[in-house]
C-alpha cells in the first residue's frame, strides 16, 4: 500500500494511485480495461492463469468456476479468427444487478460489479441474466483461499476486475500477466480520466462493445474485432 | 373395495397417506440437506445450467397453484354456483401447492440458510425480490379468501377477496413468466409473451390439478360427481389447453420469424435431442394434442376416466414443456459474437449439458409431498369437499 505513518496510528495515503479504506469509491472514476486482440495470442492464457492464482480457482469441468476464460472465435465466410480474453464487462447497466433480489450484486461508484458475498443466497438468477456468462457458482467446499479474495461454497462470484489490488493502486493480475509477458494486450485504467491511456485510445481507436446491441455500456472494450 | 368396506378403515387409510406423503417430505428434505452440506456439484447442474430439475418442479407448483385458483375466481368473481361449491378448496390446492414450490426454490438455493436475508434485503427492480412479496401477499389473500367463503358473518365480503385474489394472482403469474421474460440475455427468453403465455400455462396445470384431487377426494368419500359438472370442466380443460397449444405456436413462430432466432429455433424443434424430444412428444402430443382429443371426442370424453387421463397427460405435459423452457432454453449456448463460431474452456458455442441427479429429483417430490401433504390434513380437519346444489347444477348445466 502507498502510504506514509506520520505520527502512530495515522498514516498519509497516497491518494494518486490508491484509496484509505474509509474512503468509498468515487463516481468520477470508471475503471475499464481495453483489450487488444491483435496483440492476444491463440493460444497464450497467461491472463487466465494469473487470474486464477489471484483469485484462488482452478480447473476446468462444467462445475468449476472460471472468472476469467480465452474465447477463440472465428467468421464462417471469411475464416477470419480473433483470440480474446472475456471476463465481467463491468456494465454500466449490469442486467446482474436488475435482476439480484437481494442486491447482492452490485455496481461500485467506480463501475466495478461485484457481489457482496454476505448477502448472497445462491439463487443464480444474475447467472441466467449475464449476457457474457461472466458469473460461476461455487458447487463444493474451498480450501486454501487468498485472504484477500473470500470465496464460498453456495454463493455466486464473478471477476472482481481485482478490486482489492485496485484498490491499493494497482491493476488487475491479468492485465499485470499479460504486461509482464510483454504482450501488452490488456490496457487497465480510468475511462472517466481524458488523459488516461484507455480513454485516448477509446477515443480515436474503433473499438467494440461485445454485445453493443444490449445497449449495458460496458467497462471492457475490445479492439481489432 | 367398496365404500362401505372403506368406512370401515378410512381412519387407518388417512394417515397411511399423511404417513406415505410425510415420508416423501422427509425424504426430499434430507436430499435438500445432502445438496446442501456437499454443494451442487451431487447435483446435475453447473456453472451452464444453472438452474435444474428442481426449478422445473417448484415452477409447475407455483404456475398450478396460481392456476387452481381460477376455480373459485369463476364462483367468486364470475358468479358461477358451480365453481363456487369448490373455491374452498380451490383455494386451499393454491396454498398448498404454492408453499410446495416455494419450499423446493428455497431449499435448492446455494445458501438456503439466508432465507431471512432474502425477506430482510430487497432490491425492488428485481423480479425475483416482488415474487416474493407476489408469493406472500397471495397467501395471505387466499387464506383470507377461504376465511371468507367458510365464515358464515364473513360471506358478504367474499367476492370483493375474491376479486383482489383474482388480479393478484393474476400479477404472480406475469411476474412469474416475467423470471424468464425479462432475461435479455438468453434467445429462449426476452419475450414479452412468456408472461401471458405463463398465465395461461397456469389455467390448464391448475385446472387438471384440481380435477384430479377434487376426483380423488369425491372417490374416498363415495360421491359421484355430477356429469353436467364433469362435462363443463372438461370442457373447460380442453379450451385451456388449446390455449397453451396457440401461445406456444406463436412463440415459435415468433422466433422463427427473426433470422437471429433460427439457430436456437432448430435447436428445440429439429436437432436439440431430448428437448426436441420433450418438446414434441412430451408437450405438444402427451400434453396438448391427445388430451385435447381425448376431451373433445363425443363419446369416451364425457367419462370421468377420460378426463382424469387427460388431466395427468396435461400434468406430465406441462412438466415436460417446462423442462423444455428451463433447461432447453440454458442448454443453447450464448451468443455473444453474431455470426462468429466460438470455442472456449468455459464451453462457449458448445450446447450445455444437464443429467439430472437424484438427489435433485427427491428434492422436487419433497416439493410435491409438502403440497399434497398440506392439502391431505386440511380437507381432513375443515370441510373443503365440494358439495353440489342440485339445484343449482341442473339450472346451470345448460351452459358451460
Amino acid at each position: 500500500m502507498a502510504g506514509l505513518a506520520i505520527a502512530p496510528g495515522v498514516t498519509l495515503f497516497d491518494l494518486a494511485h490508491g484509496r484509505a479504506p474509509e474512503e468509498a469509491a468515487s463516481s468520477k472514476v470508471r475503471w475499464g480495461m481495453l483489450i487488444d486482440s491483435g496483440k492476444c495470442a491463440t493460444g497464450c492464457d497467461d491472463c487466465v492463469a494469473a487470474c486464477g492464482k489471484e483469485n484462488g480457482f482452478t480447473g476446468s469441468r462444467e462445475t468449476d468456476s472460471q472468472w476469467i476464460r480465452k474465447v477463440e472465435i472465428k467468421d464462417l465466410r471469411s475464416g477470419q479468427s480473433h483470440s480474446l480474453p472475456m471476463m465481467c464487462q463491468h456494465c454500466e447497466h449490469p442486467p446482474c444487478v436488475d435482476v439480484c433480489p437481494t442486491g447482492a450484486s452490485f455496481k461500485r461508484a467506480d463501475g466495478i460489479v461485484l457481489v457482496d458475498r454476505h448477502i448472497c443466497i445462491g439463487c443464480r438468477y444474475c447467472m441466467m441474466a449475464c449476457p457474457y456468462k461472466a458469473r460461476s457458482f461455487v458447487h463444493e467446499e474451498l480450501h486454501d483461499q487468498n485472504p484477500d479474495v473470500p470465496r464460498g461454497k453456495g454463493c455466486v462470484e464473478s471477476c472482481t476486475l481485482c478490486v482489492h489490488r485496485v484498490d491499493n493502486g494497482g491493476q488487475p493480475a491479468c492485465a499485470d500477466a499479460c504486461a509482464g509477458a510483454g504482450h501488452n494486450a490488456i490496457l487497465f485504467g480510468d475511462l472517466n480520466d481524458p488523459s488516461s491511456e484507455i480513454s485516448k485510445r477509446v477515443a480515436t481507436l474503433a473499438t467494440t462493445q461485445v454485445r453493443a446491441d444490449l445497449g449495458l455500456n460496458v467497462g471492457v472494450r475490445y479492439q481489432g474485432l | 373395495m367398496n365404500i362401505e368396506a372403506f368406512r370401515k378403515i378410512e381412519e387407518r387409510a388417512f394417515y397411511a397417506l399423511a404417513g406415505l406423503l410425510g415420508l416423501v417430505v422427509l425424504i426430499g428434505l434430507g436430499a435438500a440437506h445432502y445438496m446442501e452440506t456437499h454443494g451442487h456439484v451431487v447435483t446435475g447442474m453447473n456453472n451452464q445450467i444453472v438452474w435444474g430439475l428442481p426449478h422445473v418442479f417448484a415452477i409447475f407448483m407455483i404456475v398450478a397453484a396460481s392456476g387452481v385458483l381460477n376455480v373459485a375466481s369463476i364462483g367468486s368473481v364470475f358468479g358461477k354456483p358451480v365453481y363456487k361449491a369448490r373455491a374452498p378448496l380451490s383455494g386451499l390446492l393454491a396454498i398448498a401447492l404454492l408453499v410446495g414450490g416455494l419450499t423446493v426454490l428455497m431449499l435448492d438455493l446455494g445458501r438456503p440458510d439466508r432465507l431471512i436475508v432474502a425477506m430482510t434485503h430487497f432490491n425492488f427492480k428485481s423480479i425475483f425480490a416482488l415474487n416474493v412479496i407476489l408469493y406472500t401477499g397471495f397467501m395471505a389473500i387466499v387464506a383470507i379468501y377461504i376465511w371468507t367463503m367458510m365464515e358464515r358473518k364473513m360471506y358478504v365480503y367474499s367476492k370483493y377477496v375474491g376479486f383482489s385474489a383474482f388480479i393478484w394472482r393474476l400479477a404472480l403469474t406475469t411476474a412469474t413468466g416475467s423470471i424468464f421474460g425479462f432475461l435479455v440475455a438468453r434467445q429462449a427468453y426476452n419475450s414479452a409473451i412468456l408472461a401471458p403465455m405463463f398465465i395461461i400455462m397456469s389455467f390448464a396445470y391448475g385446472l387438471a390439478v384440481f380435477i384430479l384431487v377434487q376426483s380423488a377426494m369425491y372417490a374416498w368419500n363415495g360421491i359421484k360427481l355430477d356429469p353436467a359438472i364433469l362435462r363443463r370442466m372438461k370442457n373447460l380443460l380442453a379450451t385451456f389447453a388449446g390455449a397453451v397449444l396457440y401461445f406456444t405456436i406463436v412463440y415459435h413462430l415468433t422466433n422463427l420469424y427473426f433470422a437471429k432466432q433460427a439457430a436456437f429455433e432448430r435447436f428445440i424443434l429439429v436437432d436439440g435431442g431430448v428437448f426436441t424430444t420433450l418438446f414434441w412428444v412430451g408437450h405438444i402430443l402427451i400434453g396438448a394434442l391427445i388430451p385435447i382429443a381425448m376431451l373433445l371426442h363425443p363419446t369416451i370424453g364425457n367419462k370421468l376416466k377420460t378426463v382424469l387421463l387427460s388431466s395427468a397427460l396435461i400434468i406430465v405435459g406441462g412438466f415436460a414443456q417446462l423442462y423444455v423452457i428451463i433447461i432447453g432454453g440454458q442448454a443453447f449456448p450464448l451468443e455473444l459474437f453474431p455470426g462468429m463460431q466460438e470455442t472456449s474452456t468455459f464451453f462457449d458455442g458448445a450446447i450445455h449439458h444437464y443429467s439430472p441427479t437424484l438427489p435433485e429429483f427427491l428434492l422436487g417430490m419433497g416439493g410435491l409431498g409438502v403440497a399434497f401433504l398440506i392439502a391431505t390434513i386440511a380437507v381432513r380437519v375443515l370441510n373443503f369437499l365440494p358439495r353440489d346444489d342440485s339445484y343449482h347444477v341442473s339450472k346451470d348445466s345448460s351452459s358451460d
